[in-house]
């Protein structure tokens, strides 16, 4: 059944399948591949190597705050160890491709299976726990992962860092932005895919089950602790994926970058873009990498005008500031997110002269 | 084996600190069962403001410490009114995420105003809080550590006890609904265990700092070393804090003399992972867990 009209303003689905559908009208379809289409042909020649680094780093972030998304907004299990995970990964990758020169095409879903199978480890306490007792669990599995990156020197190298040899993809040597650009996006716009077509299976419905009431989960009979395994699994298969390109398009990996901090990022971004909503996962993405370049380039500005360095201020605490404060604004104005904002914008529209 | 007593006594020392760091947290835990990714700031703060009054203000000593304990208290109060209030019956991530924000404002206003330096507070503490017994040791910062320690444990074995708003605190813990429809002033008992909190981490932050120097870093490092102290104890109860402090205290000492000291900062969140697949309500903890 094709339908060629705009939004109804109301509920008139008349099958599962619409209910199930991805895009409720064919516009919809129509503008995402337009914008697709763009993103692929116009942006990486039209953006400064800046900016598309920019933008490069919010497509990884982003297939990292998906994998957070399944995890935290559709199974309802609070992880605070995605950093940690995200590092996994990007050490899996360069361990692999410093080390047994693996290609590239084999070591990043290598890396991805391996961090899901940690992830998986670290999800057992799951089984037990749940609400808090999980964060704090998850808490210590970050601090437990960032020792073992640290101090397992044989393979890790320790504080001294491992160095990314360039990839090669087909015979091309990936180097410079442009490149990752297509390799980031072509694994994102799979990835987002994936995911929300994962939502729509019985396994995604699981997830949600689970989330919304375990225990009438269980009894519907669903095996909640091996859902829940499988939610940390493919949570950390996409932040193992994120941090191998990360590591790749970074060249050397070293073991700051993974601690709690990320982890704090990444559950913003989820919270900031909007709890259960793929799109809201990218929304996240984009406003903290923005929200911290911007903030880093306010802090260049200042440093220029010279007032800064005299007194003598270090900047990177406001960042922390502000970091802090959007966490808190979001929460207390919007909780639901940039998703939610976007649809209120959206069906003010389609409601409108009506809207109310 | 003078080795192993000086690191027990080492050990035991280092976790009352911890055990009073823990007990603020316990405190808010107990009454609104919110989760205080924030309590490590709160000990820097209180540190950071006694450093301030006394070194810049000049206050004499006795009325720096009071006044920072009474703007920990004011501060607690607000935290409570501002951004915890709006948020009572939302969904747990929120609230655990509303902290997390809330320390990195803390974090970031505190590195703002006092640098990431090492500061030094001015010792202060009286010549007779030394102890020599024999060979062993006691410096007057832990005997500070555990007088007020023991102190506070008996003025709020006391409040809970006798004292109005202990009890109102103890029936807000118990049963919510229960509470609110007994005519107790819910609201207000968040306010006050929050402002109490406040006052205790300040507390614990000053004696810390007199211990190692005051370290925005350290300072909110400590505050997530609370997390396997109260489970260790139990997450709502007073006294299950300072033996939980007392043991991880113990533990890190050990790991860190007879392992390796590297290991001595992660092996608390080790015994964490194991404790919580084990007896996650810890060792006074009140039994709840339900297994789904």
């Amino acid at each position: 059944m094709r339908k060629h009209h705009l939004h109804p303003c109301g509920n008139y689905k008349e099958s599962y399948t619409d209910e199930l559908a991805i895009f409720s009208s064919d516009y919809g379809r129509l503008w995402s591949m337009a914008g697709l289409a763009a993103l692929f042909c116009a942006v990486p020649f039209i953006s400064p190597p800046y900016l598309l680094y920019v933008i490069n780093m919010i497509g990884i972030y982003a297939i990292a705050a998906i994998g957070l998304n399944i995890l935290v907004g559709y199974t309802g299990m609070i992880s605070l160890g995605h950093g940690a995970f995200f590092g996994v990964g990007a050490y899996a990758a360069a361990v692999m491709s410093a080390t047994f020169n693996v290609p590239f095409l084999l070591s990043v879903p290598a890396a991805g299976l391996l961090t899901a199978g940690v992830g998986m480890i670290f999800g057992i306490p799951s089984g037990r726990l749940k609400g808090l007792y999980l964060t704090i669990a998850t808490l210590a599995g970050q601090f437990i992962i960032e020792y073992v990156l640290v101090h397992w020197e044989g393979v890790t190298r320790g504080t001294e860092g491992i160095t990314v040899p360039a990839p090669t993809l087909f015979g091309i040597s990936l180097r410079g932005d442009i490149s990752f650009f297509y390799v980031i996006f072509s694994v994102l716009t799979l990835m987002i895919w994936v995911a929300v077509n994962l939502i729509r299976t019985r396994y995604g419905r699981a997830f949600i089950a689970i989330r919304d009431n375990d225990r009438a989960a269980e009894g519907m009979g669903i095996p909640i602790f091996s859902y829940k395994i499988l939610s940390f699994g493919i949570s950390s298969f996409y932040a193992g994926l994120a941090g191998a390109l990360w590591a790749y398009y970074m060249v050397s990996v070293t073991s700051e970058p993974f601690n709690l901090s990320l982890s704090v990022e990444y559950i913003a971004m989820v919270i900031i873009g909007g709890l259960g909503s793929i799109a809201g996962s990218i929304y996240g993405a984009v406003f903290i990498t923005v929200l911290n370049e911007s903030l880093r380039w306010l802090t260049d500005l200042m440093m220029n005008f010279g007032f800064i360095t005299e007194s003598g201020l270090n900047m990177a605490p406001l960042r922390e500031f502000a970091f802090g404060l959007a966490i808190v604004l979001f929460i207390l104005f919007e909780p639901r997110g940039l998703a939610e904002l976007w649809r209120i914008i959206r069906s003010s529209f389609r409601l409108w002269p009506f809207s109310y | 084996m003078d080795f192993f007593i000086q690191l027990l006594v080492n050990g035991l020392s280092v976790g009352f600190l911890y055990g009073l760091s823990a007990m603020g947290f316990v405190m808010i835990f107990k009454s609104s069962s919110v989760l205080n990714f924030a309590h490590g700031e709160l000990l820097a703060l209180g540190a950071f403001v006694f450093l301030s009054l006394h070194a810049v203000v000049q206050l004499p000593i006795a009325w720096a410490f009071l006044a920072t304990l009474t703007g920990c208290f004011v501060l607690g109060f607000l935290i409570e009114r501002f951004f915890l209030r709006p948020l009572i019956g939302e969904p747990l991530i929120y609230v655990i995420m509303l902290t997390v924000g809330l320390a990195a404002m803390l974090r970031g206003l505190l590195l703002l105003i006092w640098g990431g330096n090492l500061r030094t507070l001015p010792d202060f503490l009286p010549a007779w809080m030394d102890i020599q017994a024999g060979w062993l040791r006691i410096p007057p910062v832990y005997m500070a550590a555990i007088l007020v320690g023991i102190l506070f444990l008996v003025l709020f074995g006391l409040f809970f006890k006798y004292s109005a708003q202990g009890i109102f605190m103890r029936s807000v813990a118990d049963n919510q609904r229960a509470a609110l429809s007994l005519g107790v002033h819910v609201r207000r008992v968040f306010a006050l265990s929050w402002g109490i909190a406040a006052l205790v981490a300040g507390m614990s932050g000053i004696i810390l700092g007199l211990m190692n120097g005051i370290s925005v870093h350290d300072l909110s490092a400590v505050g997530l070393k609370v997390f396997p102290v109260v489970i260790l104890g139990g997450l709502n109860s007073i006294t299950g804090a300072v033996i939980g402090g007392l043991i991880i205290g113990v533990l890190e000492a050990f790991t860190g003399g007879y392992l390796s000291p590297s290991l001595r900062d992660v092996v608390p969140y080790i015994a964490l992972v194991v404790l919580l697949l084990v007896r996650p309500y810890g060792l006074f903890g009140l039994v709840e867990i339900e297994r789904v």
